[in-house]
């Protein structure tokens, strides 16, 4: 599973949030390949999920990617909820 | 001694080697396997010569801009863009860079364990940006060798916790919490913002009761941005200067096509840099967060930017017009005063703006950031100006750093090294 963290220049909020991620899916015991990128490069990147804020969210919309806005990427709770929950369906 | 040699002469004068030396000791101190340790490592190394690659294609356009924009306005003309004058830094400063990199990491972690500032400062790139302006402007001041490292790399620490705590008041205004800090050298920008706003705003009066359109959603994209930008820079000063001029630079192409094709040039460039910088980062900040949760568990995390964008998105978009607005009016002020003319960007004006909008609304609701926001676009007008001088060679590339506190820590250690010099 190949889960991409995306932010405007794939720096600083995407790997925050990539950590963030890594961590919840360990918790779960989840496996994943969890890469950052920046959001031009992501529309041209395969991947199962796609993690950003919400408005970086929106402008990946048409991606086949099932893409998850992530309000507060401090938030390990909110991660579990959206991101988990899809994965587990 | 013949290892010894080796080490210092061979290993640790390339600065690349030198990155992947301390994105190793980093994975093995986050007690990492070993074959996770291998490829961080060898990633970091690679993330450093594909950034030399990017600072390449990008030097190439840069060189056609400066005497094309000194042909047609008669003064120097220089676009502030971080990625690009760190990557062209590590020409000179690799070595000294990486190592104050390094240190700087572990002296931010030292002065979060021993002093109230109780900040882990995770915007590794900034890190990575301020180590090597410090790398210059020392340099440029006369220090080489350990005291150069050595004073960087405690400068560099004490700024990942100050900033963070002088932001923090804003931040608990912008979050209602108290659980994230702001890591961003553009802080001073910031802080000015929110004191403006403060000063002349009511904050009762948000910006997020007002509507925008979704017209300027692209500009979160940065690349694309910085194209846009570079494209209408470049067709602006070619018709300035003229069809004579620009075809000395670009063979006898017409000045049209070769400006869009210098604009892309450019924003390559910068997406090089920026995935090296990715590379180089990617290994290194999670280790460094991992080492600094352990030895300093009650620490604040301060993080890029855009972490204050949702909390007043409106103040997002309000605050890049006025500060892009700022650095036009800038702009036009620095030519009469006799300072170089610094071109304003949609990326640094969006970033900065923006965040200096969170903050001026926070406090002094719309009019706090728009004004605000304004003065933010002021001092990234400025600061990169009169920080050119101090950056010696370095200062003669057409580009410079964008973010106010490089330009505030840049000119406050220049006029230092003066007084002592």
């Amino acid at each position: 599973m190949k889960i991409l963290s995306v932010c405007g220049n794939g720096l600083g909020s995407s790997l925050i949030l990539k950590m963030a991620v890594e961590k919840v899916l360990k918790s779960e015991d989840i496996k994943a390949n969890v890469v950052v990128s920046d959001l031009g490069n992501a529309k041209g990147l395969d991947a199962d999920y796609i993690v950003a804020s919400p408005e970086i969210a929106e402008r990946l919309k048409d991606h086949k990617a099932t893409v998850i806005a992530i309000k507060n990427m401090m938030d390990k709770n909110e991660i579990k909820e959206k991101l988990i929950s899809q994965i587990n369906q | 001694m013949s290892v010894l040699n080796f080490i210092v002469n061979e290993i640790l004068s390339q600065p690349a080697m030198l990155i992947g030396i301390i994105a190793m000791i980093g994975l093995i101190a986050s007690q990492k396997k070993f074959s996770d340790v291998l490829s961080g490592t060898l990633k970091s190394i690679l993330g450093f010569v594909i950034l030399g690659a990017g600072a390449g294609v990008l030097v190439g356009s840069l060189n056609n801009f400066g005497p094309i924009f000194e042909a047609g306005f008669n003064i120097q003309g220089v676009v502030p863009n971080n990625e690009a004058i760190v990557a062209i830094a590590q020409q000179t400063f690799g070595r000294e860079t990486a190592l104050i990199m390094g240190f700087g990491f572990v002296a931010n972690i030292l002065f979060a364990r021993f002093t109230p500032l109780k900040y882990i400062f995770l915007t590794g790139h900034h890190t990575f940006f301020m180590a090597a302006l410090l790398s210059a402007v020392l340099g440029t001041a006369g220090l080489t060798g350990v005291p150069l490292v050595v004073m960087g790399s405690v400068i560099l620490g004490a700024l990942m916790v100050i900033m963070p705590a002088i932001a923090d008041p804003f931040m608990r205004e912008i979050t209602g919490g108290d659980d994230i800090a702001l890591g961003h050298f553009g802080t001073i920008g910031y802080v000015a913002a929110g004191l403006t706003g403060k000063a002349v705003g009511n904050k009762e009066n948000s910006t997020e009761e007002i509507k925008v359109p979704e017209t300027f959603e692209f500009l979160k994209d940065s690349l694309l941005a910085t194209a846009i930008t570079m494209i209408i820079i470049f067709l602006i000063v070619g018709f300035k200067a003229g069809a004579d001029v620009v075809s000395d630079y670009s063979g006898g192409q017409g000045i049209v096509i070769f400006s869009i094709m210098q604009g892309i040039t450019f924003a390559a460039g910068v997406s090089i840099i920026l995935s090296g910088v990715r590379m180089i980062l990617g290994e290194i900040v999670p280790a460094f967060q991992g080492i600094g949760e352990k030895i300093v568990p009650n620490a604040k995390p301060a993080l890029d930017c855009p972490i204050v964008f949702p909390y007043a998105p409106t103040a997002v978009i309000v605050g890049f017009f006025a500060s892009f607005l700022g650095g036009i009016v800038g702009m036009f002020l620095l030519g009469p005063i006799g300072l170089t003319l610094i071109i304003p960007g949609l990326v640094p004006h969006f970033f900065t703006g923006a965040t200096a909008g969170v903050f001026g609304n926070a406090v002094g609701g719309k009019r706090g950031a728009a004004f605000g926001a304004f003065v933010n676009g002021l001092i990234i007008t400025f600061l990169p100006a009169m920080l050119l001088p101090v950056l010696g060679s370095l200062g003669f590339n057409n580009t410079t750093f964008g973010d106010s506190d490089f330009g505030v820590v840049g000119i406050v250690l220049g006029f230092i090294a003066k007084l002592i010099g």
